[in-house]
This record gives C-alpha cells, sequence and structure tokens, in this order.
C-alpha cells in the first residue's frame, strides 16, 4: 500500500465532515462573488446620483455577506483543519497498537527517540501537509470556478488577457519547484553535518580538552557552519525569486486589465462601475493561483514523512497467536528446550547454540554465566518475546507457538534485567499485572519481594509516585518492585533475569528464602552471574558463549573443577579483596 | 507540571523585551545590511501604492472624466508629463502612458523586494552562525562536569533546532514587521491627503482590527499551552511504553495500555480542535471588519462624491488602498507564534551562554623547561558532597619515572587522572606539576604537558591520519606514519582499503577495540608530550593483540614520565614502582617483586588475575 493510499483510507472515515466543508468552502467563495458586483452597482448609480437610503442599503448589504461569508470560512475551517486532527490521532491509536504487537527484537533494533520522531514530527508533519494541501488547492479552484465565468460575463477578452500572466504564474512555480528541493536537500544534508558535528563534539568532550584541542575543533566546526549558511543563501537566493516573481506577474495582470480595460471602458464597453469590479475579482484569483503550483510540493514533503510512518505500520508483528491455537487454559509448568538455537539479525554467530534441557513443574532451576552468554537471550524465549531461529521450546509438552500467548504469558511472572517501572503509584506498579488485586494481595506480595519496609518509609506508602515526579527508587529498590509484581497473581513459572544483581548479599539472601516458600510448588528459572545466588539451587546450568557447558548442582559443579569452579573461585578471591 | 508550565511562561514575560534587545545585537555588525534592506523595505512603500493611484489618475483623467472638476496634485503633473510628450487629448496613448509608469514601477517594486529579502536572509543567516559559533565555543569552555549534568540531547537541540528558530525572527521577522509599519504608515499618509475623513475612518478600523489581534492572541494563549501540554502527555506516554514495551507484552497488558493511549490521545485531538477552532475565527472576524471598513466608504465617500468633494478615481484608490493598510495587521499577528517560539528558543539558548566557564581568568604561564615531575598532597576528592572518592592520596613521581596504579573496579584510579588534568577540582590538599600548584596554572597549558590515552578511545568520524593527529596540523604526515609504525598500528592501516585516508565510521564502528587502542596509543606518541597517562582497557583482547600492545606501551613509554592504570597485571611488572589502590586510599607500594614478598592485597590481585588467566585458557580451549 502506498503511503497516500493509507492516508486517503484515514481520510474517506470521515467523509461526511469533508463534504459538510468543502460545501462551506463553495459556499463562502459565492459570498465572497457577491461584494464586487455591489460594488459595481453602487459605483454606476454613483455617477448618475444616488439617495443616501441605497448607500447605507449598499453599506448593510456588503457587512451583511462579510458576516456570511466568514461564518462559511469558519465552519470550513474547523470542519476541514478538525478532521486533520482527528486522522491524526487515528493513525496514532494504530501506530501504537501496532507497536504492541511488534516482538522485542524490533525495539531492540530500533531507538526509543528514531520511533518517537515518527509518531510525532512525521505524522503530524504529513497529516498538516495533506489538509493543507487540499484545502488550498481546492479553495483556488472553486474560486477559480466561480469568478472567472463572472469576469467572462465582463468582457471575455480582458479576462484571457489578465489571466495569461497568471498561468505564468503556475508556470513559475512549478519550474522553480524542482531546483528549489535540489537546494532544499542539500540545506538539509548540511544540516545533518552539523548536528553529527556537535553530537561528535559532545561525545569527544574529554579527548578534546585533553588533547587541547579546542581551538581546532571550533575552526573544524566554524566551516561546517559556513558551509550550511552558503548551501543555506544558495537556496535562499533561488526561494526568494518566487514572491517577486509572483508579484511581477500578477502586477502585469492589473497593467493589462487598466490598459485594456480602461480602454474598454472609454469606448463605452464596459461602465466605471464594471471596471472596478472586474479589478476585485482579479484581486481575488490572482494571489491564490500559485498556491496550485506549491502545494505539490507540500504534499509530496508529506508523504516522505508519511512513508516513514507507514514503513512501521506495514510491518507484520513477527510474534503472534497461531492461526488455530491449542484449546489450553492453564499451565502446570514444565518447560523443555529441544535444541534451541537464536540468532540476532545483524550478528554472524548465534546468541544460542543448540540449547536442550528440560524443567519439571516445581522445580527450580539456576542459569550461570558471564555476561553476554545468552542468559536473558534464554529466558526471553520461554515468554515468546523472541522467537527461536531453530529448534522447538515445550510447556506442558505443547509448543509455546501453539499456546494462547494470552494464556502463557499470564502464567509467567518475569523479572527482566533491566527493570522498567511506569510512572505510576507503588500499589499501581506492583499491580500492573492484575488491575482488580486487592491492597492485602499487594502488600503481601511487596513483603515477600523484601520491598515493604522501604514502601512504608515512603511519604505516602502505596500510593507514592514513582519515577521522575516521585521518589527515585534506589537500584536494589526497583528490581524488588520487579519482583513484587512479577509474583503479584502467583505465576506457574517464575522467570528471574539476574533480578537481584544491585541488591546486597544478605537482603538477597532473605528475599530468596521467601521466594522458595511463597513460590512453592512452582517452577522457577533464575539466571545469575553470581554464585551466592544459586548455591542452593536443585540445578545449575552453566552457560558460556551459547552453549551449555556443564550442569549439575553446586557440590557436583565444583568437583568437576570446570568453568563454574573456576568462577566460583575468582568470586572468593574477589569478595575477600572488597572486604579487606 | 501545569504548574510548573505557568511559572515560567509568567517569568519570561517581562524579560520578553530584554531577550528580543540581546538578540538584537547580533545584527550589530551587519548594521549597514541591516540598514541598506531597511532603506529597500521602505522604498517598497510608496512602489507598492503605485497601483492604486495610478488607477485613479487612469480613472479621473480617462475613465470618468468630471469637467467641473480640474485635476489637481500628482494627477495633473501625470497630465502635464503626458502632454510634453506630445500625447496630447488621446486618450489611447495616455492610457499606455499610465500603463507604461505602473510596468516600471512594478519592476522596481519585485526588484527592490527581492533585494531585500536576499540582504535579509543574509544577515539572518550570518548572525545565526556568529551565534552557533559562540554557543560552540562556549561549550568548550564550560566545566566538563556540564556534560554529566545536562543530556546531550538537549545540548544538541540548544546548537541546532533552537538556533534555527531563531532565523526567521533575525531575518524576516524584524524587518517585515519593521517595513510593514512602514507601508502602514505611508499608505495613512497617502489616504490622509486624498481624504482625510475618510483616511481617519479606515484608521479606526484598523484600530479595531489590532485590539482584536491583540485579544485573540490573549485568550488564545491558554489554549495553546493547554494545548502543549496534551502533547507533552501524549509524548511522555509514547516514550513511557516504547521504553517499557517488553513489561506491558509480558504481563499482557496490551489492551488495558491502549484504552489509556485512547484517553490521552483523544484529549490531544480535543485540545488540538479548539486549538484551531481558536485560530480559525481570527481571519473571519478581521475580514468582518474590513467589511465595516469597505461600507464606511461606500456610504461617507458615496456621499462625498454626490456632494462632489471626492473624485471617483479617489474611491477606487481608497477600496484598493485600504487592503493595504489592513495586511500588515493580519500579517503581524499571524506571525506572533513564531516569534513566540523564538524568544523562549532564544531564552533556552542564552540561559546556556550565561552558563559560567570552568577557569576564568589565563594564570601566568610556567617558565623554563618542562620536567614532568607530578606531585599529590594529601589530596581528598568527592564527586558529591561527602562521598569521597579519594581519601588523603599522596604520592610523588618523578621525572622519567614509571607509576602504575592497580587495584580493583572503583577504587579512585581513573579519577587521579582526572584530576591530574584538572577536569574536577579537588576539595582538599594539592596537586603539583614541576612544583605548581596546578590552580595557579593555565588548564591549557598543563594539559599541553599530557598525552592520555583513555580506557575508551573515542574516534572521529574522519580519516586514520586526522584520528591520529586530531586537529593538529603541526604535526607532519611523516610523524604520524611514523607514530604508527611504532605501535604496529601500520600492518593493520596497509590492509585497509585506503590506508591512512581509510573513512573511519562514526565512533569507530567497524575496529575491532585493540584496533581502537593501538590509534590512541598511536595518537599519543604523535602528540610527542613529555608526561604520557594510560587507561588501560579493560575488555578481553585476543592474546595477539594483547602482546602487540604491551610491545607499544613499553616503546611509548620509553623516555617519559609515565602514570599507568594498568588492569592486566602483566604489562606493569617492569614499572618503577606500583602504587596499590583500594577505597580511595593507596594501601600499598613498591615493585612487582616486593610487593608480592609482602603476600598482601598485591599478592591478592595477583591471584585473582592468575585464575582469571586460566579461566580464559579454558575459554579458549573449549571455543576450539
Amino acid at each position: 500500500m502506498s503511503p497516500l493510499k493509507r492516508l486517503l483510507l484515514y481520510i474517506a472515515r470521515y467523509k461526511m465532515k469533508l463534504a459538510v466543508g468543502m460545501l462551506c468552502l463553495l459556499s463562502a467563495n459565492l459570498f465572497k462573488a457577491v461584494v464586487p458586483a455591489v460594488l459595481q452597482q453602487w459605483m454606476d448609480t454613483l455617477t448618475q446620483g444616488i439617495s443616501h437610503s441605497l448607500l447605507l442599503r449598499y453599506s448593510a448589504t456588503v457587512i451583511a455577506v462579510a458576516i456570511i461569508q466568514s461564518g462559511f470560512t469558519f465552519a470550513q475551517e474547523g470542519l476541514l483543519l478538525g478532521t486533520a486532527r482527528h486522522v491524526e490521532r487515528d493513525i496514532k491509536n494504530d501506530f501504537y497498537a501496532h507497536l504492541q504487537k511488534l516482538p522485542l527484537e524490533f525495539f531492540q533494533r530500533n531507538q526509543t527517540g528514531e520511533l518517537m520522531a515518527r509518531a510525532t514530527n512525521d505524522m503530524s508533519a504529513a497529516v498538516n501537509a495533506s489538509t493543507e494541501a487540499f484545502m488550498y488547492s481546492a479553495n483556488t479552484i472553486v474560486a477559480l470556478m466561480i469568478i472567472v465565468p463572472l469576469m467572462a460575463r465582463l468582457s471575455w477578452r480582458l479576462t484571457v488577457l489578465a489571466f495569461t500572466p497568471l498561468l505564468l504564474v503556475i508556470i513559475a512555480t512549478l519550474v522553480l519547484q524542482k531546483p528549489m528541493r535540489a537546494r532544499f536537500e542539500k540545506v538539509q544534508e548540511s544540516f545533518g553535518r552539523i548536528s553529527a558535528r556537535v553530537q561528535e563534539a559532545l561525545w569527544a568532550a574529554r579527548t578534546v580538552r585533553a588533547y587541547t584541542q579546542e581551538h581546532a575543533e571550533l575552526e573544524s566546526f566554524r566551516r561546517i557552519s559556513q558551509q550550511y549558511v552558503s548551501d543555506n543563501l544558495q537556496r535562499t537566493r533561488l526561494s526568494s525569486l518566487l514572491y517577486p516573481l509572483l508579484q511581477f506577474f500578477v502586477g502585469l495582470s492589473f497593467i493589462a486589465v487598466l490598459w485594456y480595460g480602461g480602454d474598454l471602458t472609454v469606448g463605452k464597453n464596459l461602465s466605471i462601475g464594471q471596471f472596478l469590479e472586474f479589478i476585485l475579482y482579479l484581486g481575488y484569483v490572482a494571489w491564490p493561483m500559485h498556491v496550485l503550483g506549491w502545494e505539490l510540493t507540500v504534499l509530496q514533503r508529506g508523504m516522505v514523512s508519511m512513508g516513514r510512518v507507514d514503513s512501521i505500520l506495514a510491518l507484520q508483528p513477527a510474534i503472534h497467536d497461531s492461526p488455530c491455537p491449542l484449546d489450553i487454559r492453564g499451565i502446570l509448568g514444565s518447560i523443555e528446550f529441544r535444541n534451541v538455537t537464536f540468532k540476532y539479525k545483524e550478528t554472524d554467530k548465534p546468541a544460542l547454540d543448540g540449547i536442550s534441557f528440560k524443567i519439571n513443574p516445581g522445580q527450580t532451576v539456576g542459569l550461570i554465566g558471564a555476561i553476554g552468554c545468552g542468559k536473558s537471550t534464554l529466558i526471553n524465549l520461554i515468554p515468546r518475546l523472541l522467537e527461536p531461529s531453530f529448534g522447538e521450546i515445550l510447556i506442558d509438552g505443547c509448543p509455546v507457538r501453539q499456546i494462547p500467548l494470552k494464556v502463557l504469558r499470564s502464567a509467567v511472572g518475569y523479572v527482566p534485567q533491566e527493570t522498567f517501572l511506569f510512572s505510576d503509584t507503588v500499589a499501581g506498579n506492583i499491580a500492573f499485572a492484575n488491575q482488580d488485586a486487592v491492597q492485602q494481595e499487594i502488600e503481601r506480595a511487596a513483603t515477600d519481594a523484601g520491598i515493604a519496609s522501604d514502601i512504608a518509609a515512603f511519604p505516602k506508602g502505596y500510593q507514592t509516585l514513582v519515577g521522575e515526579r516521585g521518589v527515585t527508587l534506589s537500584g536494589g529498590q526497583k528490581q524488588r518492585m520487579s519482583v513484587a509484581r512479577a509474583i503479584l497473581s502467583r505465576p506457574a513459572i517464575l522467570l528471574l533475569d539476574d533480578a537481584l544483581s544491585s541488591v546486597d548479599s544478605y537482603t538477597e539472601e532473605n528475599v530468596l528464602a521467601r521466594l522458595r516458600k511463597r513460590m512453592q510448588g512452582k517452577t522457577c528459572l533464575m539466571s545469575s552471574h553470581r554464585i551466592s545466588t544459586l548455591k542452593s539451587v536443585g540445578l545449575i546450568l552453566v552457560l558460556h558463549e551459547g552453549h551449555i557447558v556443564e550442569q549439575g548442582t553446586h557440590d557436583e559443579l565444583l568437583a568437576a573443577g570446570g568453568l563454574y569452579a573456576e568462577m566460583h573461585m575468582m568470586q572468593l578471591l574477589d569478595e575477600d579483596l572488597a572486604a579487606s | 507540571m501545569a504548574d510548573s508550565h505557568d511559572r515560567k511562561e509568567n517569568l519570561s514575560r517581562p524579560y520578553d523585551s530584554q531577550l528580543a534587545a540581546r538578540l538584537l545585537r547580533y545584527l550589530y555588525p551587519y548594521k549597514w545590511s541591516v540598514l541598506g534592506a531597511l532603506v529597500l523595505t521602505i522604498l517598497n512603500a510608496p512602489l507598492s501604492t503605485a497601483g492604486p493611484l495610478l488607477t485613479k489618475a487612469a480613472i479621473d483623467l480617462f475613465l470618468a472624466s468630471d469637467p467641473s472638476r480640474p485635476p489637481a496634485g500628482y494627477v495633473l503633473w501625470l497630465k502635464q508629463s503626458a502632454d510634453l510628450l506630445g500625447l496630447k487629448g488621446a486618450w489611447q496613448r495616455g492610457l499606455v502612458f499610465i500603463a507604461i509608469l505602473f510596468l516600471l514601477a512594478n519592476i522596481a517594486q519585485s526588484a527592490a523586494q527581492y533585494l531585500q529579502v536576499v540582504i535579509t536572509e543574509n544577515v539572518g543567516q550570518m548572525a545565526i552562525h556568529d551565534l552557533r559559533v559562540q554557543i560552540f565555543s562556549h561549550l568548550q569552555k564550560v566545566p566538563i562536569q556540564f556534560y554529566d549534568r545536562n543530556p546531550m540531547g538537549e545540548l544538541m537541540t540548544r546548537l541546532t533546532t533552537d538556533v534555527d528558530a531563531l532565523n526567521e525572527m533575525l531575518s524576516s521577522g524584524m524587518i517585515t514587521v519593521l517595513g510593514h509599519t512602514a507601508t502602514a504608515l505611508y499608505v495613512f499618509g497617502l489616504m490622509f491627503r486624498l481624504s482625510w475623513p475618510l483616511a481617519l475612518v479606515s484608521c479606526a478600523i484598523l484600530l479595531a482590527m489590532v485590539v482584536f489581534t491583540v485579544w485573540v492572541r490573549t485568550i488564545a494563549r491558554s489554549t495553546f499551552r493547554y494545548f502543549r501540554e496534551r502533547i507533552a502527555e501524549v509524548n511522555a506516554f509514547l516514550q513511557e511504553h516504547l521504553d517499557g514495551m517488553q513489561v506491558v507484552q509480558i504481563f499482557t497488558r496490551e489492551a488495558r495500555e491502549m484504552k489509556k493511549f485512547e484517553r490521552i490521545n483523544r484529549k490531544h485531538c480535543e485540545a488540538g480542535t479548539a486549538a484551531t477552532l481558536r485560530n480559525a475565527l481570527f481571519y473571519p472576524v478581521i475580514e468582518i471588519i474590513a467589511s465595516i471598513g469597505i461600507a464606511l466608504i461606500i456610504w461617507y465617500g458615496g456621499g462625498q462624491v454626490m456632494r462632489e468633494t471626492v473624485s471617483l478615481g479617489t474611491l477606487v484608490a481608497f477600496i484598493q488602498l485600504a487592503q493595504l493598510f489592513y495586511d500588515p495587521v493580519t500579517e503581524i499577528g499571524s506571525k506572533y507564534h513564531a516569534l513566540q517560539a523564538a524568544l523562549a528558543s532564544s531564552e533556552r539558548i542564552f540561559r546556556l551562554l550565561d552558563e559560567p566557564i570552568a577557569i576564568l581568568p589565563k594564570k601566568r604561564s610556567r617558565r623554563g623547561p618542562v620536567r614532568g615531575r607530578i606531585e599529590f598532597r594529601n589530596v581528598w576528592f568527592a564527586y558529591q558532597d561527602n562521598d569521597w572518592v579519594l581519601k588523603n592520596v599522596s604520592f610523588l613521581v618523578e621525572p622519567g619515572e614509571k607509576v602504575a596504579f592497580v587495584g580493583r573496579t572503583g577504587a579512585g584510579k581513573t579519577t587521579i587522572t582526572n584530576l591530574l588534568l584538572r577536569f574536577h577540582e579537588i576539595q582538599r590538599g594539592q596537586i603539583l606539576f614541576d612544583d605548581m600548584d596546578i590552580r595557579q596554572m593555565d588548564p591549557e597549558d598543563l594539559r599541553s604537558n599530557v598525552a592520555i590515552v583513555p580506557q575508551d578511545i573515542f574516534l572521529f568520524s574522519a580519516d586514520i591520519a586526522s584520528n591520529i593527529r586530531l586537529g593538529d596540523q603541526s604535526i607532519s604526515e611523516e610523524r604520524v606514519k611514523s607514530a604508527a609504525r611504532q605501535v604496529h598500528l601500520d600492518k593493520f592501516i596497509v590492509e585497509l582499503e585506503k590506508g591512512y585516508q581509510y573513512e573511519v565510521r562514526e565512533r569507530g564502528v567497524g575496529l575491532s577495540v585493540g584496533q581502537k587502542q593501538l590509534v590512541g596509543f598511536a595518537r599519543a606518541l604523535a602528540f610527542n608530550r613529555p608526561i604520557l597517562v594510560l587507561d588501560e582497557a579493560t575488555s578481553s583482547i585476543d592474546t595477539r593483540t594483547e602482546i602487540q600492545i604491551r610491545d607499544a606501551i613499553e616503546r611509548i613509554i620509553a623516555s617519559r614520565t609515565a602514570l599507568v592504570i594498568a588492569h592486566r597485571l602483566s604489562t606493569i611488572q617492569a614499572m618503577d614502582r606500583i602504587l596499590v589502590m583500594h577505597k580511595g586510599e593507596v594501601r600499598e607500594s613498591g615493585d612487582h617483586k616486593s610487593l608480592l614478598a609482602r603476600r598482601g592485597f598485591y599478592w591478592k590481585l595477583h591471584q585473582l588475575q592468575f585464575c582469571h588467566k586460566l579461566a580464559t585458557a579454558g575459554e579458549m580451549e573449549s571455543d576450539n
């Protein structure tokens, strides 16, 4: 689907409003055409003598017409521009709804700022540009359709003569457009270089100062800025031509009317009033003419923006319910990986390579390995935040792809490595999964996550706002809040991705003990790079560069004297050092 | 949030004129161009009224000549010149004469306008350029902590979007306003001469328009503020939910969050519609007021014509002039928002420019040759309050001595180099360079004696050679190459597509950590400074590169005073002295052997590294 077509589909929802708006536009133009006719009568009667009451009547007519016409103009702008707001709202809603369906990988690949730019600047640019182009072009065309016959009625020769320079207006606009766009793009490019240079200078602030290169930096920036200035001036030398040129052509029209129209008037083929009427009509249509050529550019630029929005909307969500999902209502909690391989798009080496293991319902399994060994990727595969490249993942013996997403994810309590809390109250954050949770449940979850006493110390307890506008939480507090959120609805499967890394080891031990009690009979997979966290876990998988290299209990792994044993020794030594 | 917004706007009000005055100062260097543009604008005023006036002359002389009213003023003059040219009596030729005059005026007006726009754009762009360079230069002088305090995106905005927002105001904005005012005054004078009662009527209408414009803008202010707040709300929601999409998905809250978004988005839409309606009201009402003006001309002017005090031509001219008279008000009214936005931008820019710069006056320069002796005397330092990062640290590095700093992450090693380069000010104690307190020195003088290879080498998007010499053109091609050769960088450069002219992409993407580090070493060598500071990278590098790096380090520290922060103990065994840092203090000091013999902190660190070695060796085996 082309961007324009998609935009038109959105606009089509408001056809009634648009139709009424167009009707208003037509009416406004019709009424506008009345004034010159009134003035013509006025002037012609003036030359023959006129009564005061007639003068008053003409005056009243002009004001009445202006009021009606203004009413229509107001309604027209309100309807057409108001539609633009609604269209923007609709696209934005769909944009966000669509983003909610896109997988984690999409968000890892695309920066938030980049997506935000599309949702804000691009979207309103596209909608505004198309509305503007539509409204102004329609206005010009309607005005021409009404006024040209009225002018031709007075003298068609004079009309042809007056419009010849105006056609030049359109031609000039069209001719200038292409080189102007080229120069405009050059300016944009220059601007991009300035941005890049500034960004680099900010990143490199320390290097520049350490090597005392401030002066050279400034010089290089000055050069780039100068280039931008000269590109800009190149553009303005051309674009500044447009307006005076239009003025010149419009002036030519008036000269033609003065000369030939004057001729007609002296020759009594045109009354003095009609001469005035003609001049006024010309005034109405002369300026809007250039819009016809210009709005094409505006529309094109708007479509570039729409294209950027469209490229997101056109993405097929990679992870969705299977067309024939299994009828599963609840989940017991066994997890099995069968030869699972996962590769991120840009990398050559798989992040996970041929992983196989099985966790029984109610079992707790630990996952250990250095940073970047694939722990988070593995955990993200279970609730289908990511999809394996090869192999299969089974939950309760069913392939995850065939379990309805809602059932699967509702059965999983997940504490991500990077905690994310919303700017909501403490209670709202903990009850994120289940807004109907009662206060008692929330408090119990908080207690079990070891955050209850912290919350009690907040100014408004559970009603305290979190984030910029509320309390600032420490890394450890955020993590425990995140744990409370995950365990609130007692999920069948709990996934902890290095979830307590910022919590001190004493608190960690406490939280883990309470969690064990609460999660009795539930499946739990917890990853960590700290051995102390996993020591007491029944089965530990040692992950190294995408492979499971060892597995067993803490004691078995120590006895084996492999990677795990080395990591253990290093951590012991490090703790020893830290304590000294 | 609404409150803080209110306060901001209220505070900014009284300063608007000050901001505008400060902005105007940037036009001062271009005063002659500004003056030229102004002259052209003022010249434009009579030219733009040529149309209506010539039309009046044509009507009064030819189209509806009234024998009872002899021509007067400029119309008489026109008639006389036409007669002089031998066009007497023939009205066709008389019309041609007037048309030609109109054409000349038209050409002159278009040309004057073009010139004026080009000149003002020129001035605006140059002034903006000056401002941009000034901000950039200021950013290089503010204390380095300023960068930690302010998000980079925001600083970027100052130098790009904000500066550009001023463009219109500095170029077309000011001169358009002045030009329009000039035109309005001129037109008024003309109207006054043609018929003073009619002129006064038009003036009353203009006044009504001005009052209305001011009123509309005042009441629109709160509508627009509400609209902007709704935009901010939508943006904040999107930002937050894009960042936390993983959480929304995993807790299957899509439907509920969608509802929330729809609500916020609807409010935004409603606010936008309200603002649109307010805006849509402006032109229609102006038009109604203008029509009252026309109606008054019809009524009053008509009466005057009947009493034969005003000619028909004058009436036609009046109707056309009235339009010219009202245009400036609508024009200035429609620019109001851009003006407000520009003032807001300029306020943010000036706040940045008023940020005090780091170290003010140029302190006395050091005399005599540099020896390179460094001493820390009871130095205490904290980034924040009493959170001491260095506690009473003292050490002395003699010229030519090579000293290593070791310790766990967070022991305060990198802080020492930052303090030595005076990126931060210490709270207590003294740092001496060649026996002079560094606070007494010009920081540029201090830094130009030190070459630093930081942990994270910053590469610019420029070619390799420029990345080695940075901006210093005094470093010859030969010296760049010899530096690269000495650190074994040349072998890898030769393999690159364009050799030394290979364009490094943004932040060195595409080069390995080891290669970047070698570029950093080459840079330090090319600058050939008496003191060298190395902050070794922690990330693991393959053995071949590591051997090369170790060799490179040995070469570059050979004839210099060197401070080396070592993460790999293997590289520091050859150092003269090793300082063991722990929790902001110097715990042990001595050479490798004596420290090992002590079996203290250093020994434990060494054990840990030894283990790590084993572990990485194990990794390599499992890889194969």
